[in-house]
């Protein structure tokens, strides 16, 4: 089976396009010292569950990040698919916290920008946020409804009968709760 | 001598895992341990509100420590997962960064609040295990079991990062807890996989393989029901059953319970109580374990 090269595509990377000091401030952050540490041993993406489906798996998200590339690892999907399991943390044999490390890269992906137009995560994550600074609680409803017109309204028509089903059993509530005092949170990050 | 502990059920036990936080309040009631709810408790901010914001996402969550801390009980029970996780984190970040836990300090000040010290985070899974016993266990449970073996699914967030009581790679708490109310278990080899979070209303194809996964095991073991301790798995494994056999054109029809739900019914409560009723998937097979023994019994009486 012949494989079909595309030459117009570079896939190695020049030292002179990373931004080391990018790197260096990102293993300052809480959480990411153990950035530079990395073994490049492959045990987070051997042990992610959703690595299949990322466009960098972990290990080279961690190895791209510490050499600098910067907009490589922000653009990234990989990020935004981290379902927080941190099978990766408690399997890394230098204890870096990868998926505190994803939060970071999440965090700045969202400041700058930089995260994938209308791709569902990152918006969740954005309504999400939202509904809780607002009513100090989350409604799943809400933030599930706000995500969907934000991004493919059409995808609703695809959760009709989870609805139904949440309906019938009582575990669809429609009206979000807003506390009587909504706890006041000083915006830093974003 | 009743135990008291502080109570934080989290938003997902409001909606869609509702059935959760009634059967975890009938269980600990049989078992004579009082929980009392936090008054006015806010999100913990799961995962997604850590992805936008990091500083204030700590001052959200150690709110809810902090009323804890102020409140006559310092044990606080959360049952999510997703809550018990935020909730350690920050304490853990708080304990280990000055920069964050001056933010918390200025964030709770400014609320009015004291400093969070002091609060333990507990799970009822592990209350359970090390303040009820095993023995104890054993003596209140009063029904026999007439359904199938079970799996026990642990899921991701309760035992990674932070696990305290039980063992990290393979948990075994809710086996041993199962077994001493006489309710037998299968050898579940993915009972810690991750199912997906909110992948499934995000990417759901990507969701529904991942629950796939769970569900297909837990059948090829012989599982007749898998058992949880997580309002967000069991939403994903229970709700998306339906388009799991469309898109695969597999029967799979299994229930997906909470491991308060079969340990209540053990030791007597009523399966109204416990929020059986409002399982999507497995219905009929909830019917014959729990309906129909109810009414047996009843006829016996």
């Amino acid at each position: 089976m012949a494989t079909k090269l595309n030459f117009s595509e570079r896939t190695i990377k020049f030292q002179r396009e990373a931004d080391p000091e990018w790197a260096r401030q990102v293993s300052e952050h809480p959480g990411c010292e153990g950035l530079f540490s990395c073994l490049q041993c492959g045990s987070c993406t051997g042990t992610c569950p959703l690595s299949i489906y990322m466009d960098y798996g972990p290990r080279r998200i961690i190895g791209l990040a510490r050499e600098g590339f910067r907009k490589e690892v922000l653009n990234s999907q990989t990020i935004w698919l981290c379902a927080s399991c941190y099978s990766c943390a408690v399997h890394c044999p230098q204890q870096i916290h990868i998926t505190d490390v994803m939060y970071n890269f999440k965090r700045e992906a969202i400041r700058s920008h930089l995260y994938p137009k209308r791709f569902a995560i990152p918006v969740l994550a954005q309504e999400f946020y939202n509904v809780v600074r607002r009513n100090g609680r989350t409604s799943e409803f809400l933030v599930v409804l706000r995500m969907a017109l934000r991004t493919n309204p059409l995808i609703l028509f695809t959760m009709w009968r989870t609805g139904l089903d949440l309906l019938r059993t009582g575990r669809l509530k429609l009206m979000s709760e807003k506390l009587k005092h909504v706890p006041f949170l000083p915006k830093e990050d974003a | 001598m009743p135990q008291d502990y502080s109570y934080f059920p989290g938003c997902s036990l409001q909606s869609t895992g509702v059935a959760y936080d009634e059967s975890v309040r009938a269980l600990f009631a049989l078992l004579d341990l009082k929980l009392h709810e936090l008054p006015e408790w806010n999100c913990c901010g799961a995962t997604s509100y850590m992805s936008i914001d990091e500083g204030s996402a700590f001052v959200l969550s150690a709110r809810n420590l902090s009323l804890a801390a102020q409140a006559k009980h310092r044990d606080l029970v959360t049952p999510c997962s997703a809550c018990y996780l935020v909730l350690k984190k920050t304490q853990d970040y708080v304990e280990h960064y000055p920069a964050i836990a001056n933010k918390v300090q200025q964030g709770l000040q400014a609320e009015g609040l004291p400093p969070l010290n002091g609060v333990q985070v507990r799970h009822p899974l592990e209350i359970l295990y090390n303040d009820v016993g095993l023995d104890r266990i054993k003596h209140a449970s009063v029904r026999p079991w007439r359904g199938a073996p079970i799996a026990c699914y642990y899921g991701c967030q309760l035992v990674r990062p932070y696990c305290d009581s039980d063992q990290q790679q393979n948990p075994t708490h809710m086996e041993e807890v199962l077994k001493a109310a006489g309710i037998p278990t299968v050898d579940f080899a993915l009972k810690t996989k991750c199912c997906g979070g909110s992948l499934t209303g995000t990417i759901p194809a990507v969701g529904q393989r991942l629950n796939y996964l769970i569900l297909k095991e837990a059948i090829r073991k012989g599982a007749g029901a898998i058992v949880t301790v997580c309002p967000l798995c069991q939403y994903n494994l229970d709700a998306y059953q339906a388009d799991i056999r469309k898109s695969t054109g597999e029967a799979i029809d299994i229930p997906v319970l909470y491991f308060s739900q079969v340990l209540g019914w053990a030791m007597g409560a009523d399966a109204k109580a416990l929020g059986l009723q409002r399982s999507i998937a497995g219905k009929q097979t909830i019917k014959q374990w729990f309906a129909a023994s109810e009414r047996e019994e009843k006829a016996h009486v």
